[in-house]
């Protein structure tokens, strides 16, 4: 039984998170300079990442409740609420959204120079509506803000993107769209299947019939497949991710694909829990085609942030396949791992960026042998690295040996392939770094590159401290998600054994 | 006993806004000759001012509560036809906004057009206000007879031309049809009066084929009236045709014009063989949004995709009509109303891009516009966005509740069907947005700006995006005032 518990900190936290970069966007309306507009837009991202502390410092980790709450009648008629908390799946979430637009901010500072202002207004806009799918506790308030969000991200991508940006954002746009649209379906039925409230934590305590929930719990799924991405609904992404600009792919990598895995944490698990079960045993089962598959892809890649692309459809391939193994170990990892591939796919995205605004090629082949030349990137490439394939004392073993635990309960066999995808990843990452860093300089521009300035120094640290933080103390992201993540299993399987007519359960979970 | 002439004028006081505008037009045709060419803008304002004269007028029956039916209950003066009235005055104002530059640049100012646009909307709030289906149709015809010109008056273009005949040719016929049903439904209920023929249908046969036919003809005929396919083969032409601003204010006066009677024909009078019209709705309206909508994707005129918008605009509202009940009814009020104000908007864009000698219709002519002209281009992504109905405007608040009502009758498949229309809408509106930021200017042009054309720009964001983020008040303005229809 969740429970919003207002908020006691005397400012609004939660609504000063989405609606300073609101503030921001407007007030950039007004500059025209592009200089002052980077300044400001930092500035702007940065007060966000201050209010990030008060946000983790004040959390009370010891209850699963939905904390920070605000809660203010919006459109009454259809009895609709500007209500907003966040838990300890949620709370990670945001801090993480507020550090990777920073960051974003700050590697974009040289790389783009046409029309700063609107890219400025599109990243904080972003930042807002990002903000606002994690904390809205109404169905018809998140709805909006998942939408909206695909504005500014479009025209990242078709603006600022690379050459082929025209079809790539398109794609994105349509293929989100489509997703959203059916899901807004099953909100309405949702609504009126309840007795007309959007209210989320209301909505978890109803029961719904389970021809109902199979229904709705597919068109949720439309929506959150296309978003992770699932196989085989992750075709737009490698066109995304390769044509957005460094801030694009870094925002799409680290936080926007997450909403995806995150709606099913926040909405599809808990309202449709038989549904979940039922539907375990084919998305375990695309879970791990996608571990497999985005792997092989990846190998074949030449094209630099293809190839990072495609190892983030393998690496959402393990999140899922933790969330629905729908135990603690599955759901703790998958979270964790969510947080951790933002950490490292961001990092590595942003590795990508520095490198292409000084050479302007992402073909792996124009590289090698750089360590020799540029010893801070090669070095901060090489702790990337080994995050993303998930060595021992990164944050990435953390994440991804939890995740087989669950896996290996749920049962032996996924656990079993997915392992097979971590070597995969061995293999193309360091692959990758071998023919990056590693020989002789082949290529004759790049003998007199650069090292990363102290820009980007400062843009790449806090994701490298976090990369050991969270490897090296695991327990400094799972005491902020526990409490929230027990409470989430222990409803889900309450609440689908409550159901009378449980059919046959597929998939009988095992554990606890 | 014979009235005095101070009490016969009392008794006008529901029709008082039907006549100033009225008079003002006249008035218009009489100043027109008296109005030097170069000042005939000037009648333009005077008839904006009647408008808003009008609208004040209408503001203050609703709060004198005035309501009921009149004239030997052929006009009714109800919430409901209050409700749509301010709708035609918005989508006057701004379409008489929308024209003055564009009139001088086409070389078309002259006085009658404005004349004609005051007629067509007194049409139009008979339509609304219509208690019978004689004084319906003479609320009809004479808003399409002006429409009509209006569609021609550039009369030296041939594409104008065009535009005229065809769709007094198609309108003609589609009047035709509709008297036949309506002669139908007389023979069988034995009044034209609208209450008689709902209480004649509560206590008839309701499996009669001759009610049937008589339902279907008037379907087919608002079908027409309101851009629905497969009645819609006028559409493309006529919109490409008109002139801009006329077809800026055809896509939303007469529009929402005709989804008024729709609602008050089979709502209300028809109500009682819902479960039949709502059938057929749902299929005109999937056809319909079907149609719109695919065609649209292959347009390279901004008119003709815009007709094509409005055709797929009138599928979303008719699956309000297929809901029925109060919300659906609520519901199709609210979206003509938001459709009306970003269509026009839209439209006030593209009339930007019209210069001497530059047309400014192809697709490609928004090239760049993102970069020669960031405000205009900015409206224009507003307008756009809203109309393909992504949050916070206020096209997403209109179709939510379209889908919401629909969903709340049990249609899901309509609702499932009319999203995924509309996100295959996002692929032509999204072309446009393209063209303006991700292309590079093909020529440098001064767009044309004039502070009509900012002030109608000005006042349709300023709605999209209001009703966008705080619905509550129009939302609850339109429930408020299908009560006594429903």
């Amino acid at each position: 039984m969740l429970e919003l518990i207002p908020n006691q900190l005397g400012f609004p936290l939660l609504s000063l998170l989405i609606f300073v970069p609101v503030a921001g966007g407007m007030l950039l309306l007004a500059v025209r300079d592009a200089r002052a507009a980077r300044w400001i837009a930092l500035l702007f991202s940065l007060f966000e990442v201050a209010l990030c502390i008060p946000l983790l410092t004040e959390f009370n980790r010891a209850v699963p409740h939905m904390q920070f709450g605000e809660s203010v009648a919006w459109i009454k008629d259809w009895n609709i609420h500007y209500r907003i908390g966040v838990d300890g799946i949620s709370v990670l979430f945001v801090a993480l959204t507020a550090l990777l637009t920073t960051i974003s901010i700050l590697v974009s500072w040289t790389a783009i120079q046409d029309r700063v202002r609107e890219f400025m207004i599109a990243m904080l806009l972003l930042e807002a509506g990002m903000i606002g799918v994690f904390v809205a506790l109404d169905l018809f308030l998140f709805y909006i803000f998942w939408e909206a969000m695909l504005i500014p991200m479009y025209l990242l991508i078709g603006i600022w993107g690379g050459p082929n940006r025209l079809y790539a954002a398109i794609k994105f746009f349509l293929y989100t769209l489509v997703g959203s649209v059916l899901m807004l379906v099953a909100i309405l039925a949702v609504y009126f299947t309840a007795g007309g409230t959007f209210d989320v934590l209301a909505l978890m305590n109803h029961q719904f019939g389970r021809t109902f929930q199979l229904w709705a719990f597919a068109a949720f799924f439309a929506a959150f497949a296309v978003k992770v991405p699932m196989f085989p609904f992750h075709t737009w992404l490698p066109d995304a991710h390769v044509e957005a600009p460094t801030a694009g792919s870094i925002i799409l990598a680290g936080i926007l694909i997450k909403m995806g895995a995150y709606g099913f944490l926040r909405f599809s698990l808990p309202l449709f829990p038989d549904a979940a079960i039922a539907w375990t045993p084919a998305i375990m089962v695309l879970s791990v085609v996608a571990v497999i598959y985005g792997a092989y892809m990846a190998f074949a890649q030449t094209d630099f942030k293809k190839l990072i692309a495609y190892s983030s459809v393998s690496h959402m391939g393990f999140v899922t396949l933790g969330i629905f193994a729908l135990n603690s170990q599955g759901v703790e990892g998958g979270l964790l791992q969510m947080i951790n591939h933002g950490i490292s796919t961001g990092a590595l995205f942003l590795a990508v960026g520095v490198i292409y605004e000084r050479t302007h090629t992402r073909m792996i082949a124009d590289y090698g042998g750089i360590a020799a030349k540029v010893p801070v990137y090669a070095t901060f490439l090489m702790i990337i690295t080994l995050s993303s394939i998930g060595l021992p004392g990164t944050n990435g073993f953390i994440g991804e040996f939890s995740i087989l635990l669950g896996a290996f309960q749920y049962k032996a066999v996924y656990a079993v392939i997915a392992s097979i995808g971590i070597i995969l990843g061995a293999g193309y990452m360091l692959w990758l770094y071998q023919r990056v860093a590693f020989g002789t300089v082949t290529n004759p521009h790049n003998e007199h590159l650069q090292d990363m300035n102290l820009r980007e120094v400062v843009a790449a640290l806090p994701l490298v401290v976090l990369v050991f933080w969270i490897g090296l103390y695991p327990n400094a992201a799972f005491s902020i998600m526990h409490a929230s993540t027990e409470n989430l299993i222990r409803h889900v399987h309450a609440k689908s054994q409550a159901l009378p007519a449980a059919a046959p359960v597929v998939g009988t979970v095992t554990g606890n | 006993m014979p009235q005095s002439l101070p009490e016969f004028i009392k008794q006008l006081a529901p029709i008082y806004p039907e006549f100033l505008v009225i008079g003002v037009a006249l008035a218009i045709l009489v100043l027109d000759l008296f109005t030097d060419r170069k000042y005939k803008a000037v009648l333009g304002w005077f008839g904006l001012a009647g408008v808003i004269c009008s609208a004040v007028l209408t503001v203050q029956l609703m709060e004198g509560g005035l309501q009921g039916a009149f004239f030997g209950n052929t006009f009714l003066l109800d919430p409901f036809a209050n409700y749509f009235k301010l709708v035609f005055y918005v989508s006057c104002g701004l379409g008489i906004l929308v024209s003055l530059k564009y009139l001088e640049i086409e070389d078309i100012n002259r006085g009658e057009y404005y004349a004609l646009m005051l007629f067509a909307t007194s049409g139009m709030m008979l339509m609304a206000s219509a208690g019978d289906l004689i004084s319906l149709y003479l609320g009809l015809e004479l808003m399409a007879l002006s429409v009509y010109v209006l569609a021609g008056f550039m009369r030296r273009d041939s594409r104008s031309n065009e535009a005229g005949i065809k769709y007094l040719l198609l309108g003609a016929f589609s009047s035709g049809i509709m008297l036949y049903g309506m002669s139908l439904l007389y023979g069988l209920a034995g009044t034209t009066n609208l209450n008689g023929i709902l209480s004649f249908l509560k206590g008839a046969d309701l499996g009669n084929p001759v009610l049937f036919l008589a339902m279907v003809m008037l379907m087919v005929s608002f079908g027409f009236k309101v851009a629905a396919a497969p009645f819609h083969m006028w559409v493309p032409d006529v919109y490409e045709g008109a002139p801009t601003s006329v077809t800026a204010f055809m896509s939303a006066g007469p529009k929402v014009a005709g989804f008024a009677v729709l609602l008050r024909v089979f709502l209300h009078a028809l109500g009682p063989i819902h479960a039949d019209t709502s059938m057929l709705f749902s299929l005109l309206a999937v056809l319909t949004m079907a149609v719109g909508n695919i065609m649209a994707i292959s347009q390279t005129n901004i008119k003709r995709m815009l007709a094509y918008s409005s055709i797929a605009h009138a599928g979303y509202a008719l699956v309000g009509l297929a809901a029925g009940g109060p919300d659906g009814a609520a519901s199709v009020m609210l979206y003509v109303l938001i459709y009306a104000v970003m269509n026009m908007g839209a439209f006030g864009v593209v009339i930007m891009l019209r210069k001497a000698g530059v047309r400014g219709e192809e697709i490609t002519d928004f090239a760049g516009l993102g970069k020669t002209n960031k405000t205009a281009a900015f409206l224009m992504l507003i307008f756009l966005f809203s109309l393909t109905g992504i949050p916070p405007m206020a096209g997403f608040m209109g179709k939510f509740y379209i889908f919401k009502s629909a969903v709340q009758a049990g249609l899901v498949w309509l609702a499932v069907a009319g999203v995924l229309f509309s996100a295959v809408s996002a692929y032509f509106y999204l072309r446009v947005i393209m063209q303006m930021y991700m292309y590079e200017p093909k020529q440098e042009f001064a767009l044309v700006q004039s502070p009509a054309l900012a002030l109608a720009l000005a006042v349709s964001v300023t709605a999209v995006i209001v009703i966008g983020i705080y619905p509550t008040a129009v939302l609850e303005f339109a429930r408020a005032s299908i009560t006594g229809l429903l």
